[in-house]
């Protein structure tokens, strides 16, 4: 063994190194402490409610009855997840969430990708293609992002009763999609402003007309910006309680108005254990799409670094 | 007037952004094989101009002949151009190979026919072992050749360059200088090359355009341009270190003379004037820094003067030297091996029929 004093150890090429050498050495500071003390306690001020909720959702009604809100349950069942997903009742159906969480389904899925779809064309056309009334519309769509829902549900209401569609799939798509478009729009036209407009120069040399610069060049570069665009309209739509309330009518009720309607139903006891496996399960599909998305959005971002 | 050969004719062009007018009734006229650059400073119009011939900007008012067509109207890809930009433009997730083929793709070209235009230009641009990589990488150079690939594929007649190499560090820019040169022997298509380095327009063109505030100033070879520049812009802009200039008065009479405002004489009589003027007037010498002689040499020249050197710089092929001749300060450039040292007096002197008089109104050469 060599022996190592002070500190000094002999290089690489046989010179010694006095001091700092290599790479740094990581060490534990006080401010880095205070940093994962704050963290620890503001996630433990979040994770709280909601122990008390998956135990409580695991709980027998006469149990709850017993008052220990923090207690694992001395016989855990999975009977009121069950029965909020198959048979709780909203006023006379007793139906349980089902119904509820495919209308979510449809009405996500298919408001996402149209309102996407359209953002998209929009963004693009709107950075590429300077028609002459560009800078109108995008002002107009600006602003429309920052037009308060309030004001406008009304006439909204009077105009889908003229179409002849209030209440049906259609008029809570239509919605979704409207409203998702001005800020849809700015995050892609945002996006593609920062592409070179020499590549979409090129493109156009190179023959291509408007839709395949589209779908053969911008759209494989947007994959990072969709994935976004994916999660806010997918957390948003699905979190969605007023129009949900408002346009979507009794066939097609989101599971959010059908979480509320069966909270609020008054008949019987309070089945806490039910409500609170009912409330996971609403919130289930945002939850899972923010930690799956974590990881696909670094990989989107860093995937979409890619200057030419 | 046989207009029907040139390559490219650019007739009467104007182009408008809104209500800022860049071009401006521009007329150029190219031969097929041409190797044109345009040069300017930054903003004269160099970009628009290229844009307009490419398709990518509609123009205010003119004409576009590319090939003998009228193709004002026509869409970028049916001009028969093939163009390559500043900041490379390759789409990012693609491979270089099908970078290439991508405008060949969309044409509806046949597969084979594809392979052996990719094929070729990669055998031109010697970049075969880069085909399957994706443009991040590339190294700078290797993605500019990309870039000039793509134009190749095209086959085309005509090639525009947008400062192909303004983005590369030096050594790359003149590898790649030599390179275009090279493909311009080989492939003898026109091309139309803007830049704002001179001596890329020097070494490339065939002829040069000198560009300013959207209007050509001189459009000649470079020899031309060099030594018989038609205006102070294009004197002063053209040459680096830049021209030395005199204020003074041209005199005419027997024999004519340029006195300098603070009176020393300068003999004009060797001077090819450009046009006869019979009266004195206000005028201006330029002469080129390389075209000043010290030493021993300089003593035989139609003007020479005994001046104390102010600050050497050397440039490692040759020195430049700050004085001040006719209370103006001046530099000349010598060869390195001289030892020169600051304080020091030397005799220089020129032939002002290597010089350039301009007057001093309308900056014209005289
Ligand atoms: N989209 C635009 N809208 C308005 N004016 C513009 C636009 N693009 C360019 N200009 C103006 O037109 C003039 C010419 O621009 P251009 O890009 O052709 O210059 P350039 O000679 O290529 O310069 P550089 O060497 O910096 O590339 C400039 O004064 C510029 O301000
Ligand atoms: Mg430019």
């Amino acid at each position: 063994m060599t022996l190592v004093v002070n500190n000094v150890v002999p290089g690489a090429s046989g010179r010694v190194l006095e001091g700092p050498c290599g790479p740094r050495k990581s060490q534990l500071s006080i401010a880095r402490l205070g940093i994962y003390g704050f963290l620890i306690m503001a996630a433990l001020f979040f994770l709280m409610p909601f122990w008390v909720m998956i135990v409580t959702s695991l709980k027998t009604l006469p149990e709850i009855r017993e008052g220990n809100l923090f207690n694992w349950p001395s016989d855990p069942t999975f009977e009121p997840w069950i029965k909020a997903w198959f048979s709780a009742c909203t006023g006379r159906d007793c139906n349980g969430l089902q119904p509820g969480f495919w209308n979510s389904v449809k009405i996500t899925a298919i408001a996402t990708v149209v309102s996407i779809t359209i953002a998209a064309i929009n963004g693009y056309a709107l950075s590429f293609w300077r028609y002459r009334y560009a800078n109108l519309v995008f002002g107009i769509l600006v602003f429309g992002a920052f037009v308060p829902y309030q004001v406008v549900i009304y006439p909204l209401i009077i105009t889908m009763r003229e179409l002849g569609i209030f209440s049906t799939l259609l008029s809570i798509v239509l919605v979704h999609s409207i409203f998702g478009m001005p800020i849809l729009t700015l995050l892609y036209r945002n996006f593609f402003a920062s592409l070179p407009m020499e590549m979409f120069k090129a493109a156009r040399i190179d023959g291509a007309g408007f839709w395949q610069i589209f779908f053969r060049i911008m759209i494989p570069m947007a994959v990072p910006i969709t994935i976004v665009a994916i999660i806010l309209q997918l957390t948003g739509i699905w979190n969605d309680f007023l129009f949900g309330t408002v346009f979507a009518g009794r066939q097609n009720m989101p599971m959010t108005v059908q979480l509320n309607n069966i909270v609020q139903t008054t008949t019987g006891v309070r089945e806490y254990n039910v409500h609170m496996a009912a409330t996971i399960l609403t919130a289930a599909v945002p939850l899972i799409v923010y930690f799956i998305s974590g990881k696909w959005f670094v990989r989107g971002i860093a995937a979409g670094a890619v200057k030419g | 007037m046989n207009m029907s050969e040139h390559s490219v004719s650019i007739r009467d062009l104007t182009l408008d952004y809104g209500n800022t007018r860049v071009l401006e009734n521009l007329n150029l006229d190219i031969e097929q094989g041409e190797f044109i650059v345009l040069l300017g400073p930054s903003g004269c119009g160099k970009s628009t101009l290229l844009n307009c011939i490419a398709g990518l900007m509609d123009i205010s008012d003119g004409q576009i002949h590319i090939d003998n067509r009228n193709v004002t109207w026509e869409e970028p890809k049916d001009r028969g151009i093939g163009m390559v930009f500043q900041s490379y433009a390759l789409y990012p997730q693609m491979t270089v190979e099908k970078n290439l083929s991508f405008g060949l793709k969309v044409a509806g070209y046949k597969k084979d026919e594809i392979q052996r235009r990719v094929a070729r230009a990669a055998e031109i641009l010697q970049m075969e072992e880069l085909l399957q990589r994706k443009p991040v990488e590339l190294s700078g150079g290797q993605r500019q050749r990309v870039a000039i690939g793509r134009a190749l594929v095209r086959e085309a007649k005509v090639f525009l360059f947008d400062e192909p190499l303004s983005n590369l560090d030096a050594k790359l820019r003149s590898d790649l200088r030599v390179e275009i040169k090279r493909l311009h022997q080989r492939l003898k298509n026109t091309m139309i090359y803007v830049t704002h380095d001179q001596i890329e327009a020097l070494t490339l063109a065939n002829r040069i355009a000198i560009m300013k505030d959207g209007v050509i100033q001189q459009l000649a070879d470079p020899h031309t341009i060099y030594n018989k520049p038609v205006n102070l812009y294009v004197a002063g802009f053209i040459g680096s270190p830049s021209m030395n200039f005199f204020q003074g008065t041209l005199q005419t009479g027997d024999e004519t003379c340029f006195v300098t405002d603070s009176g020393t004489h300068i003999p004009t009589s060797s001077y090819q004037f450009a046009r006869a003027s019979s009266d004195s007037c206000s005028a201006v010498l330029g002469i080129r820094p390389e075209h000043i002689i010290a030493g021993e040499g300089a003593r035989g020249m139609p003007f020479s003067t005994r001046v104390e050197i102010e600050i050497v710089e050397p440039m490692g092929s040759n020195t430049l030297v700050w004085t001040r001749v006719a209370d103006q300060a001046v530099t000349f450039s010598c060869d390195s091996d001289q030892l020169l040292a600051p304080g020091q007096s030397i005799d220089i002197g020129f032939d002002p029929a290597r010089g350039s008089l301009f007057d001093a109104e309308s900056t014209l050469r005289l």
